[in-house]
């Protein structure tokens, strides 16, 4: 029997989180976190997750698990048993609505903050903005993004000052349109950066990129725009 | 009396994935006040797993591709069931819809000219089939759904679209003259139920895989929309129409695109015969979906199966090197690598039919309104009430769809119902308000949900509903077993409507909406088999033992089922071409 511990928090019922331990049959099967959250579900209704894809794509079910960021579908057991136990919480430093459920309004914030979609006033032409494949394969390891939050929550910096430093995935997501050769606000969006908070709080301590599920490198994102801000300011 | 909070809007989207966040980008920038309704966050929605591509005769990758050739491929994967007026709206406006996306941003593939990338995919052809296999699919690699449906929420958010994020619509409100004025929802992270009033309401609520046990659908995909619109007394078209996809991961369901085979991947069994050649001597493993699902399952029913106990195939990649996979097929890589635990690179990967898409739906015309029929067997427009993406059947896929023609149809007739619903505002939209009594109408299900005290665990009964449909609708079908699956439904309805909530709390309670999620699985369920038994012949993805030839004498149509009587009627399907005569039903051969 593998032993698990929950954290949960009903705003209606606890006046405070607690942890719950739960013994869970997995028959010697490697399964997924998110197959065992689903199956203590069955027993216990009122735990509370978010998940939808189930394969790692749709970024719902970004958790805390057994200390590290990722995405519970895709993390399967033989990762996250230490000593027969699984430890799972909701992803740090973001309110908890319940359970394993945070509110996310403060990490979307910092997405919206940098305009994520394509600036381009010119006249569109009668097909495509032709783009070279090597143009484009600058966008590879950045528009794979899927928003689970799993990066900004790891920050350090993040949590500190989450309504002014835009976080990992938000800085990851600037650089996708920064480097694409189709949009043409590269000032503008550089501009909307040049303060002391939004970028240069990264302090390169690299948890983005230790947790992200979809592999992607936040912090080298982060370096290309601290050099496109110290570039435009000469 | 139904004391509830109303919020009004011009338009109302319920569902936030691809059609949905379309039609709702046509409207906000049209300046209309419009609200999107979605379980999930946008980004979460299914039309992020989307693989392969989205189908289009953009020329790209052959300078003299032509839309009508794209049109009659369609067709005839349809098995001649698909509204050719829909599907030659569909092909010829897609350029449009196409290059659209690519202004907003979407970051597609390119080829060496810096054109949008496109790949071969099954059932596509030049010429009109005699021409060879073309490659018609645009990719964003093999993430194209992510790409688009990220795309959208971006073009959304610059236009300041309305987002009712983690809200689920519950059931829709009629007035006195039986039109759609809105939805009554439930905001999950607080438990508050809302009238959400609208003068236009679209449904974008996308498929329910999940009636099946073995789907590549999300958990998510639960056929909310058509569950309401059959509780609502209103008609769907074609609902025993499901697809199998060929290329599931054996045990998990996730999906394998078909961009594979058209990356020159193919299935053996285990002899390591590429089969495909003896069942589809043209096509192979590119012939229509329908017919390669139903070679595998011939192939592991005949003892060829792969693996300990023969219940897969293989998808052979490892011939197309380590280079292209990671070029070409960067997430099914890591997909397989994660749940089939096998690296393309050096192994195939065991996959299985598993169900995929729902052909049928609301039934709706080329501009997103819903339909319903009258007693001469006339098309009647149901007012205020529209839809788009899966949970619509305007019909583009009839019997079976194309691969890379669900983000295309998504995406035009999203687009299109929004021109429309644009263009009736600007008219002006006049319908009679809900009363209270229509409004308490709609909450009864939920106050009968809320009040329930004891039944069954709705997981328990999920997992009953998802085996019946599993045994008895599958990839093969038989009248005698069908029977039984619907006499096994008839006795899982009355428990499924007691089922037990025993959470009554507020605050993001998931228990509540799984319980109403497994309320619209069930309507959806208890059409597909009626209708299914119904059909007594074989066409596209409806392959029955006992009727094993396709009937155009008696089944050339649309089968509608009607909720109320729990009867299926039929409905013509359209042959009217505006560019040129219609395409006859011919015998379909890959």
């Amino acid at each position: 029997m593998l032993n698990v511990s929950i954290y949960r928090y009903n705003p209606e019922v606890d006046a405070e989180p607690y942890m719950q331990d739960f013994k869970v049959d997995t028959q010697g099967k490697d399964l997924m976190v998110l197959d065992v959250l689903e199956k203590l579900k069955t027993e216990d209704p009122t735990l509370v997750f978010r998940r939808s894809c189930r394969e790692g794509v749709c970024g719902s079910d970004g958790m805390n698990i057994s200390g590290k960021n990722g995405l519970a579908c895709v993390t399967p057991l033989s990762e996250a048993v230490k000593k027969n136990k699984l430890v799972v919480r909701p992803l740090p430093g973001l309110p908890v609505i319940r359970d394993l459920v945070i509110d996310m309004s403060q990490f979307y914030a910092q997405y919206e903050k940098i305009q994520p979609y394509m600036i381009n006033n010119s006249p569109a032409p009668a097909i495509e903005r032709l783009q070279s494949p090597e143009e484009r394969a600058k966008l590879d390891g950045l528009y794979e993004c899927i928003l689970c939050a799993c990066c900004s929550t790891a920050c350090p910096s993040f949590w500190w000052n989450p309504d002014k430093f835009i976080g990992p995935s938000g800085l990851l997501q600037a650089y996708r349109f920064l480097a694409d050769s189709r949009d043409t606000a590269t000032e503008e969006r550089l501009a909307n950066l040049d303060d002391p908070f939004s970028v240069f709080r990264c302090h390169g301590i690299m948890n983005c990129v230790q947790v992200c599920p979809k592999g992607l490198n936040p912090t080298k994102a982060i370096g290309h725009i601290r050099n496109m801000l110290i570039n435009s300011a000469t | 009396m139904a004391n509830i909070r109303t919020m009004s809007f011009d338009a109302v989207i319920v569902g936030g994935g691809g059609s949905g966040m379309r039609a709702a980008l046509q409207l906000a920038q049209s300046g209309y006040k419009t609200a999107v309704i979605t379980k999930v966050f946008p980004t979460r929605s299914h039309t992020v797993s989307a693989q392969g591509g989205i189908t289009c005769a953009i020329a790209s990758d052959d300078p003299n591709d032509q839309w009508q050739w794209h049109m009659y491929d369609t067709i005839k994967g349809s098995d001649y069931i698909g509204d050719q007026e829909a599907i030659e709206y569909m092909c010829q406006t897609g350029p449009e819809a196409i290059f659209e996306l690519e202004h907003m941003g979407l970051p597609f593939s390119r080829t060496e000219e810096g054109r949008i990338y496109q790949r071969p995919f099954g059932g596509q052809s030049k010429d009109f089939g005699k021409g060879g296999q073309a490659a018609r699919t645009c990719a964003a690699a093999d993430r194209t759904g992510h790409a688009l449906l990220h795309t959208l929420y971006q073009g959304n958010l610059k236009n300041e679209t309305t987002f009712l994020n983690e809200w689920f619509a519950v059931d829709i409100v009629k007035n006195a003259d039986n039109a759609v004025v809105g939805v009554v929802a439930i905001n999950i992270e607080t438990g508050e139920t809302v009238y959400v009033k609208s003068k236009a309401t679209v449904f974008a609520t996308g498929g329910a895989g999940r009636i099946y046990a073995s789907t590549t659908n999300a958990h998510i995909c639960t056929g909310d929309g058509i569950g309401m619109a059959l509780r609502a007394g209103f008609p769907v078209q074609d609902i025993e129409m499901w697809q199998f996809h060929p290329t599931g991961i054996h045990g998990a369901g996730t999906l394998v695109t078909e961009g594979c085979r058209g990356e020159g991947g193919y299935l053996i069994n285990k002899d390591g015969e590429r089969f495909m050649e003896r069942y589809a001597p043209n096509a192979k493993d590119l012939a229509g979906r329908d017919v390669v699902a139903r070679s595998m399952v011939l192939e592991i029913l005949e003892g060829r199966g792969c693996g300990p106990d023969g219940d897969h195939v293989y998808l052979k990649l490892d011939h197309l090197g380590e280079e292209t996979l990671n070029a070409k097929l960067p997430g099914i890589l890591e997909l397989s690598r994660t749940f089939a635990h096998a690296d393309p690179v050096k192994e195939p990967i065991p996959v299985v039919p598993t169900c995929h898409y729902m052909m049928g739906g609301i039934p709706t015309n080329v501009d997103g309104q819903a339909l319903t029929i009258d007693k001469e067997g006339n098309d009647q427009v149901i007012e205020g009430f529209y839809a788009c993406g899966e949970a619509a059947c305007v019909s583009v896929h009839g019997a079976n769809r194309l691969g890379g023609n669900s983000l295309l149809d998504l995406v035009v007739f999203g687009r299109a119902s929004g021109m429309f619903i644009e263009k009736q505002l600007r008219e002006g939209i006049n319908l009679k308000d809900a009363s209270e009594a229509d409004i308490e109408a709609a909450m009864a299900g939920l106050n009968r949900l809320n009040g329930s005290s004891d039944g069954e665990k709705a997981s328990d009964l999920r997992t009953e509903l998802q085996t019946i449909m599993q045994n008895y609708f599958g990839v093969f079908r038989r009248g005698d077993y069908m029977q039984e699956g619907i006499k096994k439904l008839e006795e899982l309805r009355p428990r499924i409507e007691n089922v037990a909530l025993d959470d009554k709390s507020n605050a993001f309670n998931t228990s509540r909406i799984e319980a109403l999620e497994l309320q619209n699985l069930l309507e959806v369920a208890e059409a597909t088999a009626i209708t299914a038994e119904a059909r007594t012949e074989s066409r596209g993805a409806h392959a029955r033992d006992d009727f094993k030839e396709r009937d155009d004498e008696n089944w050339l149509c649309h089968s509608v089922f009607f909720p109320a009587e729990k009867r299926v009627g039929k409905r013509g399907v359209n042959f009217t071409l505006k560019t040129r005569e219609a395409f006859e039903p011919q015998v379909r051969t890959y």
